[in-house]
């Protein structure tokens, strides 16, 4: 599988993630957002988390706006995968790629510590290494992660299978106690909590690691 | 020309920093507030001198960057 994690002025888990894909058998390039392209024959593209551009204005949202982020839309759009985690989450849905916002989290304190997900959809390269309704530990650390739709987008994602995850007990307030959603062809995932901080025995846990792994099998050039 | 631009979240969107706001306030005394919401203001100092142009090409900034239509709401003021 070949990879890019695209680095934007304040990401701070892109190496994380990078290692978790070359661990998991990727080939990774790094790209700077000031680049107009993404390095041809890619499989799959990840959007780190951080505080790009300091979160100025919304999180995510001037990050969205950058050249290099015009070409991962036309990434997703003919269908490659994309990946964002955290911050990589709201810059995917300030770009449109994903429905909904993220505001603040509703005890409006800055949360890190590991939570309870549930996998919820197992039909998509990310989770196919889970089981349906699966409990697995991953970290968060967020400040906006409450997630936020209108009622129709959120029956819409509940309705269409695109749920990803759910928290098993809700540490931000986001609606449907969603975690992570996918694009309406399940090949653009964004979730708040990070998988890649639990990727090795050495992170205290290995939950993560199964998404990684079935990525590769899913996505290994035919 | 300059303009201000005043971005609020929707209504029904929730607000917590607005909600501590006014918990806050009812800490300090101030009785009868029945909500606080909490926006931001956005100066722009514009080159264009025709208020029409201005206008359209604020609103566009908005769409663009400045407000995201799915959370906030914003309105354009020219000074």
């Amino acid at each position: 599988m070949r990879a890019a994690v695209v680095v934007f002025p304040g990401s701070n888990c892109d190496r994380d993630l990078a290692v978790a894909l070359e661990k998991a058998g990727a080939e990774v390039t790094m790209v700077w957002h000031k680049d107009t392209d993404l390095p041809k024959g890619l499989d799959f593209v990840g959007v780190p988390g951080g505080f790009s551009f300091g979160d100025y204005l919304r999180c995510g949202a001037i990050a969205a706006r950058s050249p290099i982020c015009r070409s991962v839309v036309d990434f997703a759009n003919a269908g490659g995968h994309v990946f964002g985690v955290c911050n990589g989450f709201q810059i995917l849905t300030e770009t449109g790629l994903l429905p909904g916002a993220l505001l603040q989290n509703a005890g409006l304190k800055y949360i890190c510590k590991n939570v309870g997900l549930k996998v919820e959809n197992t039909d998509s390269a990310f989770t196919g290494g889970y089981k349906t309704g699966q409990e697995i530990t991953i970290p968060i650390a967020h400040h906006e992660g409450n997630y936020t739709a209108d009622a129709d987008t959120l029956a819409m994602l509940q309705g269409e299978g695109r749920v990803a995850f759910t928290y098993s007990d809700n540490p931000n307030g986001a609606m449907g106690d969603i975690a992570g959603i996918f694009s309406p062809n399940r090949r653009v995932l964004g979730m708040m909590p990070h998988p890649e901080r639990m990727a090795e025995p050495a992170h205290g846990g290995t939950d993560g690691a199964p998404m990684f792994a079935n990525l590769i099998n899913a996505l290994i050039p035919a | 020309m300059k303009a201000r631009v005043h971005v609020m979240l929707k209504n029904g969107v929730l607000d917590p920093q607005g909600a501590a706001v006014r918990h806050a306030l009812g800490t300090l005394g101030f009785e009868g507030v029945n909500g606080v919401r909490q926006g931001k203001v956005i100066e722009l100092d514009l080159a264009e001198t025709d208020k029409a142009k201005a206008e359209a090409s604020v609103a566009q900034m908005c769409d663009k960057l400045l407000a995201n239509a799915v959370i906030e709401s914003y309105t354009v003021e020219l000074i």
